[in-house]
């Protein structure tokens, strides 16, 4: 990677739910054109740090930083999205009564999503061939004009990544992507996730290691809202604190 | 690009809108003019003027559906919308009835008995058709404006919104119902005369007004369906499919909601502007609690999400009505409480969805709503 620029750079984040301390000073940063993955045992903070990037929770204290030297605090969700943060969520949140074609459509990133140009608006052609190339990547062509929620769980999650896509984000929030969906279709997320990477910094936040193992370059390790430990799967997985708090409290992952 | 059952069903929608056009703009009028009397075919001057009743009533429904069934947002005010629109055609039509009036007064006949000397301030407006007619689509939509933007901003939604919508309904019938608002109190306005130099009573008048009720109701369609089919349609849907999806794709769901709601207001209003002339009277008792609840039951029977099943469910629903209650007047609510009850519970696609179940019996059935996420119901 020759770019060594912050795209985000979260400093001392704190968001206090009456007394409990969902993230406890944070500091995190994620490089231009890397995929980072979050790990963390369950109420580490890691969903709560994403909110917090993308503008659905606001922090108590704290600054978040994007690009160049935007304050993403304060900022709504639609302006975060417009500056170019996308977000997938955990579960996947597609529009079921639309078809797949119409969710990406809808999806694109344009200059204006007021109701009245949006009323007035038709697909260009290179908005088209733009979706079109999207359902190639993710897999869904052939069911571009089923209805949304007829899709399978795997297929929804990587509609939704493909909704993100579209939106062109610079920075690439992503929730669990593979939860409950099978080995292949996890194997198929994971190159889809590493060939989106050269385009954009992505972060993931993860719970299974298998999966971990075959995206990660650099792994964030986050306990008590709180980062405790950055690097390779090696070096987190050999760290003591890490062991202790996290891969120690139930069974190792190996 | 097409979109392959879509555009099917949109198609059968076409031919479905087609058909209903041409009965109730050419044969029901043919069939009011041209048989004999005594004819079994005959359509008669109170029969077709009932449909006209029925087919502004489809308009109201028009815009109940477009923010129920497609945006997913229950309003339970819009029985008030509609009463707009009906009163400011009510206080033009009032004012038009000059020396003909029971006291031969220029001044309407309520405000005589109530002893108001003079015209109050806010009539003056409605001395002209142009002042009635555009007030009966202006005011609801701006009340309309207001009462939303303070509630979508303030992110009010699914059963609060529902909620608050009702008070609004019972707070209008109660201002309504007062002789110090001077629109006539529980008595409402009537004993209209003329609307344009033409005689109400007169059979060609009231078919007349029948066929502008028709016509306004297609153009109503039509603009229905230009919204929905847009993109901006298809962001109403997803609005109600998952709401923090569309902010998180840079959309600000409020602002639709916004427009949706103001468009369902005007078409509440013109409904109201429409059917005043033809039944005669509008009284507070038509735009409180329960009217604006009777337009729900009209989109769920017919079908929410579609809008032919809006029409189909407010005309349904009324001629039922009409027909029912001349056999059992006591029982009619009743039986109109079951029925929602029975189509909510077994045919959440009401009759529309029923229609296509029929005729699509052998491919697999996809329901046009999937009860998902807040949709309030």
């Amino acid at each position: 990677m020759t770019d060594r620029d912050l795209i985000l750079n979260c400093e001392n984040v704190v968001v206090d739910y009456d007394g409990f301390k969902a993230l406890n000073n944070c500091n995190f940063s994620v490089y231009y054109n890397e995929l980072r993955v979050v790990i963390g045992p369950n109420g580490a903070g890691k969903t709560t740090l994403l909110d917090v990037i993308c503008g659905k929770t606001k922090p108590t204290s704290g600054k978040v930083v994007f690009g160049k030297g935007i304050n993403l605090v304060g900022k709504n969700a639609e302006d975060i999205a417009k500056l170019g943060v996308g977000r997938k969520f955990q579960a996947p949140s597609v529009y079921s009564n639309l078809s797949v074609w119409q969710n990406l459509d809808l999806s694109v990133k344009r200059a204006s999503k007021g109701v009245f140009p949006t009323l007035m608006g038709r697909s260009s052609p290179a908005e088209r061939e733009r979706i079109d190339e999207v359902l190639k990547t993710i897999g869904l062509s052939d069911h571009a004009h089923d209805r949304a929620g007829s899709m399978s769980h795997g297929q929804k999650q990587w509609l939704e990544i493909g909704m993100v896509i579209l939106q062109d984000p610079s920075l690439l929030l992503v929730d669990e992507p593979v939860a409950g969906m099978s080995d292949k279709e996890t194997e198929q997320t994971g190159r889809l996730l590493t060939a989106l990477s050269e385009k954009q910094a992505i972060v993931v936040i993860e719970h299974d290691m298998d999966f971990v193992r075959q995206i990660a370059r650099i792994v964030t390790v986050l306990a008590e809202g709180t980062v405790i430990c950055e690097g390779t799967v090696e070096t987190v997985q050999a760290n003591d604190r890490v062991r202790e708090i996290y891969l120690g409290r139930a069974k190792v992952a190996h | 690009m097409p979109e392959p059952v879509a555009s099917q069903q949109n198609s059968r929608e076409t031919v479905t809108f087609y058909l209903l056009g041409f009965i109730f703009l050419i044969v029901l009028p043919l069939l009011n003019v041209m048989p004999s009397e005594d004819s079994w075919l005959h359509v008669s001057d109170f029969r077709l003027n009932q449909f006209g009743k029925f087919l502004a009533f489809a308009v109201l429904a028009l815009g109940l559906d477009l923010i129920w069934g497609y945006c997913g947002v229950l309003s339970l005010g819009q029985g008030v919308f509609f009463g707009f629109g009906a009163y400011c055609m009510g206080m033009y039509l009032s004012l038009q009835i000059g020396k003909e009036s029971v006291y031969g007064s220029e001044l309407p006949d309520f405000m005589v008995w109530t002893q108001v000397k003079e015209l109050p301030l806010f009539w003056y407006p409605f001395k002209s058709f142009i002042g009635g007619f555009f007030g009966a689509m202006l005011v609801p939509m701006l009340f309309a404006a207001i009462f939303g933007f303070l509630a979508f901003r303030s992110r009010i939604k699914g059963v609060y919104f529902a909620i608050i919508t009702q008070a609004l309904a019972f707070a209008a019938w109660l201002v309504f119902n007062r002789n110090e608002t001077r629109l006539g109190g529980t008595n409402g306005l009537t004993d209209f005369k003329q609307l344009l130099g033409f005689r109400l009573s007169d059979p060609s008048t009231q078919r007349g007004l029948y066929i502008l009720t028709v016509l306004a109701l297609a153009s109503s369609y039509m603009l229905c369906r230009w919204i929905v089919a847009s993109r901006a349609g298809k962001v109403l849907i997803a609005i109600r499919d998952s709401e923090s999806r569309v902010t998180f794709s840079g959309y600000t769901p409020w602002m639709y909601k916004l427009f949706v709601f103001v468009v369902a207001a005007g078409l509440a209003g013109l409904s109201g502007m429409l059917y005043v002339p033809q039944v005669g009277i509008i009284t507070p008792a038509q735009i409180g609690v329960l009217p604006s609840l009777e337009v729900v039951i009209w989109v769920a029977v017919g079908g929410r999400g579609t809008l032919i099943g809006a029409i189909l469910g407010a005309v349904a629903v009324n001629y039922g009505r009409s027909v029912l209650t001349n056999y059992f007047p006591e029982a009619w609510p009743f039986i109109l409480g079951g029925l929602f009850v029975v189509v909510v519970t077994m045919f959440p696609d009401g009759l529309v969805g029923m229609i296509r179940k029929l005729s699509e019996r052998k491919k697999t059935h996809t329901p046009l709503i999937k009860a998902e996420g807040s949709t309030a119901a």
